[in-house]
């Protein structure tokens, strides 16, 4: 990671110890519920939890000092099916790749619900993910896991949100309207297999070649013969 | 101080009891008021559905989305240069401010650090636009309490900022000029000197708006003891900037938090206040654009010689990986959580804006207070609709 | 008067109505996004002073306005609540589209939450490009606009036709600062 400046006893430095110690106070509260974690030292610290422990952990961080509550959202680590919607129609679609390949702390599922968190005492943040079902849920058709409302208050309009962009169901929320979206707005946006509709209508404007001038129009005809052999 | 906030928090619950006794005596129904999404007082396309008993709210719920552009899904589909160009519209006033974050995450992906004079640089232009942006606030705190003239001295004074900005980035708003690796381009000559005397216009200003707003009686009756936000529920609710230090917690990334500007080359002072009303944050915020301009003078002093940018190859692929990086906004701490994959663009973007949460508290805050008040209190924790919607 | 309600207006009494109507325009002022704070820069601050140009800003209501300038990105969430605004204000209204959000969605022209410019909701009279414009351009668009109105028939107005030039070789299309046609 880049060094930042070179001062070595500024006080907002948080060190590794103090990260450290963070980790093995969280195992000592969670135990095994901790799947994986990373630490790079100096920078930030992410913990990767059990789908089942996600509200505990929330707790936990918040009885050890967190009581900062920065955000809650959620990545879907499918690569996109459309790239990036710049695909010339009159050539073949491309290759893409589909296998799901996580992040930081690995992850077995399409979904993960990631937090961040801050302890304005001790100035450090962490950032603490979980896996979503991947199985549906068969009454609700979506994917569920356990709501922080009880934790932190501002978690209620961060799970609005997550649910409204990701279809991920918050078990124990009050109230889970769209927050952005009109009500009958149809498709959870985020997903990477929710298109952009505009750049499907329209080819993007960039794939086009620049038309030849007049005059070069023959002569790149005559040079394109020429140089195929 | 303190024992005005007592004495008028006193009087105001003895009149909501009053109110209630009533109410309740009178059997009046409650009745749904709806505010915006389109509205002389409220910042922006915000909607404000609240029930009240007689002249109080019983339940307030806001309703954003009306500026909902999908910037997180946009991200997905461009090239992290292109993305510098969407994101400096996040926060409108002070879009210098947005770009810095997401440009600082990508930098800690690569592995590159900007040159010391394009840090410095990035800091005083990054103060300019907290200068911009809590100026029209200051003028647009007037008009919601129906002071109508600060807003024209806002508008005036914030053009010699605006001056300043397009000086040396060619863009009033929207600049545009941060890159990964450095800025665009260095400054234009002469530039030094103009910004030392606009810091001092901005100076006058900043005391005119002082005589003029806060000593105003009629000020000082509608803001104190309104909207009080004790800690702990500001905590919870991931409060930040100058609504966090209102109610008395002393937390500022730019001095708690290292990170690639030149905040640790400066000195400066991180204003609290303990009441945490309306008028507290008001307060903070004029001090803190004060203490900006007293920032960018000291910054003036010291910009080191050199180049603005890095080495940074011709098209840039940022390796994988996930950074979060968060800055002392105008607005509060706005943050990107970066993923990259290893393309040309990023694969996941999570944008955490301040107004996001600031205003998430708007449904706990506005529970029995009066009508009149609900614009005091949005007035005062202040938020841009952009910032909320993204 | 009663020429008006019927429909007939001799020429020079449409064109003196006509130069009335352009330098009195009451502005409501649909502050969207960016172009919103520049929008407020032309009409507040007294560096690019609007109402030297006879415009005034701040209308108490929809209902005694002439002129909206709709400033920023129209969402699909938003655009109902344009098309009552607009409906509710009354004849003879003129619309400036202002930025490149309200003229054809902009930066977020592939977003999923964005209309592709406001003229699919409304008819717009002047189109202001930019992002955001420079006051200048808006006062630009203003003053193309007053020009546009010096030149309209007002008979055909109030006979429900819309905007029809009056005399010689006017542009009943609409107008982009900067020239160009509107495609």
């Amino acid at each position: 990671m880049a060094p930042l400046s070179d001062a070595p006893d500024a006080p907002a430095l948080a060190s590794d110890t103090l990260r450290e110690s963070i980790v093995d106070t969280l195992r000592s509260r969670l135990g095994d519920a901790i799947v994986d974690v990373k630490l790079v030292p100096g920078v930030d610290l992410w913990v990767r939890v059990r789908t089942d422990a996600w509200r505990d952990a929330g707790l936990a961080l918040r009885d050890m000092g967190f009581h900062y509550f920065c955000f809650l959202s959620a990545i879907d680590w499918m690569p996109s099916p459309y790239g990036r919607g710049e695909d010339d129609p009159t050539a073949p679609p491309p290759e893409r790749k589909t296998e799901i390949v996580q992040g930081y702390t690995g992850g077995e599922t399409r979904f993960q619900v990631f937090a961040r968190l801050t302890d304005l005492e001790r100035h450090v943040g962490i950032t603490i993910k979980a896996d979503v079902a991947d199985v549906v849920d068969a009454a609700d058709g979506d994917h569920v896991i356990d709501s922080w409302v009880t934790n932190y208050a501002g978690a209620n309009w961060h799970e609005r949100e997550c649910h409204e962009m990701f279809g991920i169901r918050f078990a124990g929320h009050p109230d889970l309207r769209n927050m952005y979206l009109p009500t009958d707005f149809e498709g959870h946006p985020l997903r990477k297999d929710f298109p952009l509709l505009a750049r499907h209508v329209k080819p993007w404007p960039g794939i086009v070649d620049v038309e030849p001038l007049p005059d070069e129009g023959d002569d790149a005809a005559a040079g394109e013969g020429a140089s195929d052999d | 101080m303190t024992d005005l906030v007592d004495r008028q928090k006193l009087s105001y619950i003895a009149a909501q009891a009053a109110d209630a006794r009533l109410n309740v005596e009178l059997e009046t129904e409650g009745m749904t008021l709806n505010i915006g999404p389109q509205h002389p007082a409220t910042h922006g396309t915000l909607r404000i559905i609240v029930r009240l008993d007689g002249e109080q709210v019983v339940w307030a719920d806001p309703g954003a989305g009306y500026m909902h552009r999908g910037y997180e899904k946009l991200t997905e589909v461009r090239t992290f240069p292109q993305v510098t160009t969407l994101i400096n519209r996040i926060d409108w006033l002070g879009s210098f401010a947005n770009e810095v974050p997401f440009i600082l995450a990508a930098e800690q992906l690569m592995d590159i650090e900007a040159p010391p004079r394009a840090q410095w640089i990035r800091t005083i232009l990054f103060e300019l636009s907290r200068i911009a942006n809590v100026s029209l606030f200051l003028g647009d705190l007037g008009v919601q309490l129906g002071a109508i003239t600060p807003v024209f001295m806002a508008f005036r004074d914030r053009e010699y900022v605006l001056n300043l900005i397009e000086g040396a980035t060619g863009g009033r708003f929207h600049p545009n000029f941060d890159r990964i690796g450095g800025l665009k381009d260095d400054l234009p000559k002469g530039w030094i000197d103009e910004t030392r005397q606009v810091m001092k216009k901005l100076r006058n200003f900043c005391d005119e708006i002082e005589n003029l707003l806060f000593g105003n009686k009629i000020f000082q009756d509608r803001t104190r003891g309104i909207g009080v936000i004790p800690p702990a529920v500001a905590l919870q609710y991931g409060m930040s900037g100058a609504n966090l230090r209102a109610s008395g917690i002393d937390w500022d990334l730019r001095r708690d938090q290292r990170i690639a500007l030149a905040y640790d080359k400066v000195d400066f002072k991180v204003w609290t206040h303990p009441d945490g009303d309306s008028f507290a944050r008001c307060w903070i915020r004029l001090q803190e654009t004060r203490e900006a301009t007293k920032i960018v003078d000291q910054l003036l002093d010291g910009i080191p010689s050199g180049p603005v940018m890095a080495k940074v190859p011709r098209i840039i692929k940022v390796p994988a990986g996930e950074a979060w990086v968060s800055t002392e906004n105008p607005l509060g701490e706005m943050g990107y959580y970066v993923v990259s994959q290893g393309e040309l663009g990023p694969f996941r973007v999570k944008i955490r804006t301040a107004s996001f949460n600031n205003i998430s508290i708007v449904p706990w805050v506005l529970r029995g207070v009066y009508v009149p008040d609900i614009i005091t209190i949005l007035a005062s924790l202040y938020f841009i609709l952009g910032d909320i919607d993204k | 008067m009663g020429l008006v309600d019927k429909g007939r207006m001799p020429k020079p009494l449409a064109s003196l109505f006509n130069l009335g109507r352009s330098y009195s325009l009451w502005v409501y002022q649909w502050g969207l996004a960016c172009c919103a704070i520049e929008m407020g820069a032309a009409f507040g601050s007294p560096r690019y002073d609007v109402m030297r140009l006879g415009v005034i800003p701040l209308p108490a209501s929809p209902r005694q306005a002439d002129l909206v300038v709709i400033s920023g990105t129209v969402t699909d969430k938003m655009a109902p609540a344009i098309k009552r605004l607009y409906e509710q204000m009354p004849e003879p209204k003129y619309v400036i589209s202002m930025g490149s959000c309200a003229n054809c969605g902009g930066p977020y022209w592939d977003s999923y939450s964005v209309t592709k410019g406001v003229d699919q909701i409304i008819p717009v009279d002047v189109y202001v490009p930019g992002c955001p414009p420079r006051p200048e351009a808006l006062l630009e668009g203003v003053v193309l606009l007053q020009q546009r109105i010096k030149n309209e028939d007002m008979g055909a107005r109030w006979r429900g036709e819309g905007y029809k030039p009056l005399l010689g070789k006017g542009q009943p299309q609409p107008i982009v600062v900067g020239g160009g046609p509107v495609e």
